[in-house]
């Protein structure tokens, strides 16, 4: 089966300095694959590389490519925003916009031109995806800022959702989250890999343990190695893969 | 010696309070003064009915009008311009040596006294356009001048929206245009209106710039090619000439309460909308 993603020989520079070095890694569809290693190590960067938020930062240049459905995103001619809506993005911080929690749920299907019972529909089906429908359905019309972190973290994976994507990236999504509203999200993100493809970056190596079926570990802006979850964690190849998941760096 | 941190806290508190007193006690003691002298004079009848005698006797009905006009106008013009060139020199071009220097230039505008304006819109649009002393010259070159505080205030009020809030934007598919209409300018509106309203207290107490483009006319305008008088003029010439004291300070009085009551107005607009949205 060919791979979702297929990203060969991928490399990101921030003003000439290199942050992610020659990156080759094919992800599969339906699945998670989590990513680890430690601050610093590029995943955040490899992530935005993957629906080209890297180039919002001025002094950024990408080489190599990185193939979704068999096309180069980096390929001049492609559309970053219809990328954009077909990669979602969840931050690690919960970002919140200040606007009711239907209109940051509709926020991406709306720029689309949805129809509003159409809006509606998303609006349920991704709060419940989320696990919040049930915290949140009598007040959609309230601020979204008087959530809690949580709740709100939720909200943005909701938000994400909405956008009907093909590939879901999660930054640190639960780095500041408590391990009730960890629980949901992990939860969410195990029914969620039946319809879409999942890319998590955490810095908690038991989360990658316990809910991705791929592991990848970076160190210094270079993959070091990748391939079943499974055997990362039992019989890492490389020593240093080894050192990292059983405490003794990072 | 040293002296003990009770002794200069207590300091601190006495100096930072008694600067904020004095500062009160000036603005009170402004509009205390000009009330004063003026309300005697104020009614009703002053306010709408037409002056006689050059402002010896009669209201000052058309000098309100042209008071309400001529920022009106300014504003009307200098906030779509100065809050495009906020949103294109912070969202639209990367920071480089060509926006510092439009930054250097707004800055600069910024500073060039009003009557240096008023000469300008004189040569201009009074002349050269041929637009005549009219609404129209005046309220152009208003917009001039009140061009950089806006521009400036939105420039600031722009970059204070978090940075995060559009990379969630850009990442749910926006474009950009999308990102500044939905996210960047209803988060910046409150600082944005600031800089709108600093416009108008600039423009409405004007009257170095306005004498020169808008004229003195005294009479009704009927278009916006027609001369007017605003408030501040009106003070100006009725003081100047010795016409009449009493009616300068019942201007006066009108044009204090008139910038006060605009000031509260978008204070009380500004706190609607942000209540609504949080």
């Amino acid at each position: 089966m060919n791979p979702k993603i297929d990203i060969q020989g991928l490399s990101v520079y921030f003003n000439r300095v290199p942050y992610l070095r020659s990156v080759h890694l094919a992800v599969p569809a339906n699945r998670i694959l989590g990513i680890i290693g430690p601050s610093g190590s590029g995943k955040t960067t490899f992530l935005r590389a993957l629906n080209r938020m890297n180039e919002l930062e001025p002094g950024s240049h990408v080489e190599g490519s990185a193939l979704l459905d068999g096309q180069d995103i980096y390929h001049p001619q492609y559309d970053v925003v219809g990328l954009r809506k077909k990669v979602g993005m969840v931050f690690a911080l919960p970002v919140a916009l200040p606007m009711s929690i239907y209109d940051n749920v509709v926020y991406g299907p709306r720029l689309s031109g949805n129809q509003r019972h159409r809006l509606d529909e998303l609006v349920e089906t991704s709060l419940k995806a989320a696990f919040l429908w049930d915290e949140v359905k009598d007040r959609l019309k309230t601020s979204a800022l008087r959530l809690s972190g949580g709740q709100q973290q939720r909200l943005c994976l909701a938000r994400t959702l909405a956008l009907e994507p093909e590939v879901i990236l999660l930054d640190e999504p639960c780095s500041g989250l408590d391990p009730i509203s960890t629980a949901k999200i992990e939860e969410a993100l195990t029914l969620l890999k039946e319809r879409y493809t999942i890319i998590l970056v955490t810095n908690n190596t038991k989360q990658a343990a316990r809910i991705s079926n791929e592991t990848a570990f970076f160190l210094m802006g270079e993959m070091v190695e990748a391939g079943p979850t499974e055997r990362i964690f039992t019989g890492p190849s490389d020593k240093r893969t080894n050192d990292y998941i059983t405490g003794r760096f990072g | 010696m040293r002296i003990p941190p009770r002794i200069t806290q207590l300091g601190a508190i006495l100096i930072l309070g008694s600067a904020t007193l004095l500062t009160l006690a000036v603005l009170a003691f402004i509009i205390v003064f000009v009330l004063e002298k003026g309300l005697p004079v104020l009614s009703l009848r002053f306010l709408f009915t037409n002056p006689q005698d050059m402002g010896r006797a009669g209201g000052i009905f058309p000098t309100l009008v042209g008071t309400a006009l001529l920022p009106l106008l300014a504003v009307a013009i200098a906030t779509p311009l100065g809050v495009g060139t906020a949103v294109f020199l912070t969202e639209y071009t990367r920071e480089s040596r060509v926006t510092n220097i439009i930054r250097f230039g707004t800055d600069c505008l910024a500073g060039i006294p009003s009557i240096i304006f008023g000469l300008f819109g004189f040569i201009f649009f009074v002349t050269t356009l041929r637009m005549g002393w009219s609404i129209a010259s005046g309220g152009l070159t208003l917009a001039f001048m009140i061009l950089p505080t806006i521009i400036r205030t939105s420039e600031e009020a722009v970059k204070a929206v978090p940075k995060s809030f559009r990379e969630v934007s850009f990442s749910l598919g926006a474009t950009r245009w999308q990102t500044v209409r939905k996210v960047i300018l209803p988060n910046a509106l409150p600082g944005i209106v600031t800089g709108v309203m600093l416009g108008v207290g600039r423009s409405i107490g004007e009257t170095a710039a306005v004498i020169f483009t808008a004229g003195s006319s005294l009479r009704m305008p009927t278009s916006l090619l027609d001369s007017t008088r605003t408030m501040a003029v009106h003070f100006y010439i009725l003081a100047r000439e010795g016409i009449s004291t009493e009616n300068a300070y019942g201007t006066a009085a009108a044009l204090v309460i008139a910038v006060l009551s605009v000031n509260l107005l978008a204070y009380w607009l500004m706190h609607r909308v942000m209540a609504k949205r949080s």
